[in-house]
């Protein structure tokens, strides 16, 4: 059955066919982020050979990782963006990819983001953020909604959550946008500008986990989870204008930054190159 | 990209900026001018005492020969960066000290699960944790060997001087590029910081081993087979069209993750295992002096083998027949041999800068009849000639 439906999938020459069906739960946001980020490839006519996507752990990292027929480096919890970092260096040609979820990317990989942000790497980072540790059972994350319940914050979460772009913005990146599962279209035009832009580019998808969010937090139907989406954005030029008791459980939506700035690859070469100059090395 | 190191342009590289013959350098920058000569071009790393100095001098040489120098964040981001760029083609290191080498150790995991060829250089130093960070120490040598979880084999070699140093670097990476696998060069504080000569060579006198690449398309689709079975699959690099699938879980030979099917991981971990158990030949080196007609033998590795062999030379002159053996790859070790040379003599000695770490492995391989005694040392100081001489007489 399964396999029927993909085969009338207009996308499926870019999945591994042998990968599937995805071990992805039913209901679960991930396929729209895969399926956003083909249409993107699709939209953008990027040959995958010029793909490289690199995953850490958890169902986010799944997405891609194997699913998406590129080469695929599926690495530690929390690490995939330093080890896109070195994909980066030794193949600047190609597109480098991320696409992992907010539990690897935002808490062990936190600093990593941060400062892969900072140099401005040539990376796309698909950070898919669902609020809470889904393969590990339902844990508490540091982007859980303060007073959210898991597995492990039983009475409520105490703690306040992590705004992850704004995060990476102040960090320095190029590009940095925000969507949710429920706002397709707008998902897809930011992958593909951040296919586009030289530099960091970070879109944050809010995707929905009705098997271990939403069920603990009264959403148990994906698209109950979907509506609260929709019913809590707010588009970024509206949010300026609202005080900060107005934003609490909003998720604010849209890009956040794009602009143009030193980038780390290139950079590195330009040294390489003047450096080389310098002492007389070029070829003769 | 591909950077081989015997390129003619990268030899001609090389020529230009580094004439043969003596110098006057720290163990350190043997290290590094050893790393390059063998073809590394990324380094990726963060700075620790006391291996600070392979960093500065890769940051300053590296671009000159079209090389990366990155410094990451944090260990852990420079053992990661570094088998991204391994997957791209490019000869990857990184150096750093116990705390840094602790850090790495999932990651090194890792390397040896998806078959990454990297060099990790760790300028052992006194521990446990920050310990005194500026001494140099022998107490990593098990961490080497077990410091990442599960079953695994792992190579790791361990130089005695500077110029050994410089050799040893070069050793290193053509057992990863031969193998497939991460190599571990055990340094330490003492020989990163000692200023001494170091002969370098020219680049013709220097073998330079690359990875096995598939040979055509059935061999790039099976990343993690064994079609010459030697237990070494060729490595289809990114960016080259395959479609490659890399993950550090249980994985067919084609790359996918099968974690459920018990065969897959016993077929993959034997496999792995095996690689390193049969290749002996790749990478198993040692030295020995005076070991035809020893009575009392001297078992020392790294720094601590020089006043081993001045002790034994000392020893020599006042009539004892001591020998001393060095492994020169600690992991595996060089068991076959310890076990000949464990027969022939009637005491072993085993020197180092810990409280007993190598001397677990050369009891495995002898007799109960042999006297075995650690000559155990740490603060920080190396242990000297008359303190190793001492303790030969003592047995002799």
């Amino acid at each position: 059955m399964a396999r029927e439906i993909y085969s009338k999938y207009p996308l499926i020459k870019y999945l591994r066919k042998e990968a599937l069906p995805t071990a992805l739960c039913p209901g679960c946001g991930g396929g729209t982020v895969l399926n956003a980020f083909a249409n993107a490839v699709d939209q953008l006519k990027i040959d995958p050979r010029d793909i490289v996507v690199v995953g850490g752990i958890g169902c986010s990292a799944w997405i891609a990782s194997p699913y998406f027929l590129a080469d695929t480096l599926h690495t530690t919890h929390g690490r995939a963006i330093a080890f896109a970092t070195g994909v980066k260096v030794g193949l600047p040609d190609k597109k480098v990819v991320v696409i992992s979820g907010d539990g690897d990317l935002a808490s062990i990989g936190g600093n990593h983001l941060i400062h892969a942000a900072r140099r401005n790497v040539d990376i796309k980072v698909i950070l898919v953020n669902n609020f809470i540790y889904g393969m590990t059972g339902g844990q508490v994350a540091p982007t859980t909604p303060f007073g959210a319940k898991t597995t492990t914050t039983p009475y409520r979460n105490i703690e306040n959550s992590l705004n992850i772009s704004e995060t990476v913005a102040a960090a320095g990146a190029s590009y940095v946008a925000r969507w949710t599962t429920a706002h397709v279209y707008q998902l897809i035009e930011s992958i593909k500008k951040a296919l586009t832009i030289k530099g960091f580019s970070l879109v944050e998808v809010i995707s929905q986990c009705p098997v271990q969010f939403g069920r603990r937090n009264q959403m148990k139907e994906p698209a109950e989870m979907l509506r609260w989406f929709l019913k809590n954005s707010v588009p970024v030029s509206k949010a300026k204008n609202m005080s900060e008791e107005e934003l609490r459980d909003k998720f604010v939506i849209g890009e956040f930054v794009n602009r143009e700035r030193p980038e780390f690859v290139t950079e590195l070469n330009k040294l390489v190159d003047e450096v080389q100059e310098h002492f007389g090395l070029k070829g003769e | 990209m591909i950077i081989r190191g015997d390129e003619p342009e990268q030899v001609r590289l090389i020529k230009k900026l580094y004439r043969p013959g003596n110098y006057f350098m720290q163990g350190n920058e043997a290290v590094a001018y050893g790393a390059i000569f063998a073809g590394c071009r990324f380094y990726a790393g963060y700075p620790i005492t006391p291996s600070s100095e392979i960093a500065e001098t890769m940051a300053r040489e590296l671009p000159k020969l079209g090389g990366y120098y990155l410094q990451m964040e944090d260990e852990i981001g420079s053992i990661a960066a570094m088998i991204g760029a391994s997957w791209t083609g490019l000869k990857a290191m990184t150096a750093t000290a116990g705390p840094g080498f602790s850090l790495m150790q999932e990651n090194i995991g890792y390397a040896i699960m998806t078959e990454t060829p990297v060099v990790i250089v760790d300028v052992q130093r006194s521990g446990p944790s920050t310990g005194q960070a500026t001494k140099g120490a022998q107490g990593d040598f098990f961490q080497a060997r077990w410091g990442t979880h599960g079953d695994h084999s792992i190579v790791a070699v361990s130089p005695t001087s500077g110029q050994d140093a410089f050799w040893e670097m070069i050793r290193a990476f053509n057992i990863a590029e031969k193998l497939r696998t991460p190599v571990v060069v055990l340094f330490d504080g003492i020989l990163a910081h000692t200023r001494e000569l170091v002969r370098i060579p020219d680049i013709e006198e220097v073998e330079i081993a690359y990875r096995k690449l598939p040979e055509n398309e059935a061999e790039a689709r099976l990343p993690f087979g064994d079609p010459h079975g030697d237990g070494v699959p060729p490595m289809p690099l990114f960016g080259h069209g395959y479609f490659t699938h890399v993950t550090g879980s249980t994985h067919k030979e084609n790359g996918l993750r099968d974690v459920y099917t018990p065969e897959v991981h016993d077929r993959l971990v034997r496999r792995l295992q095996r690689k390193i158990e049969q290749n002996r030949k790749v990478y198993e080196k040692y030295e020995e002096h005076f070991t035809d007609d020893a009575e009392i033998l001297v078992v020392s590795w790294g720094v601590t083998a020089r006043p081993a062999l001045g002790a034994v030379l000392r020893a020599r002159e006042e009539g004892i027949k001591a020998g001393l053996f060095v492994p020169k790859t600690v992991h595996p070790f060089p068991g076959e041999r310890m076990r000949e040379l464990g027969k022939r003599v009637r005491a072993i000695l085993v020197p180092e800068m810990n409280l007993g770490q190598m001397i677990i492995e050369v009891e495995r391989y002898i007799n109960d009849d042999v006297l075995l005694k650690g000559v155990n040392k740490i603060g920080g100081v190396p242990l000297t000639v008359e303190e190793i001489l001492r303790e030969i007489r003592g047995v002799a």
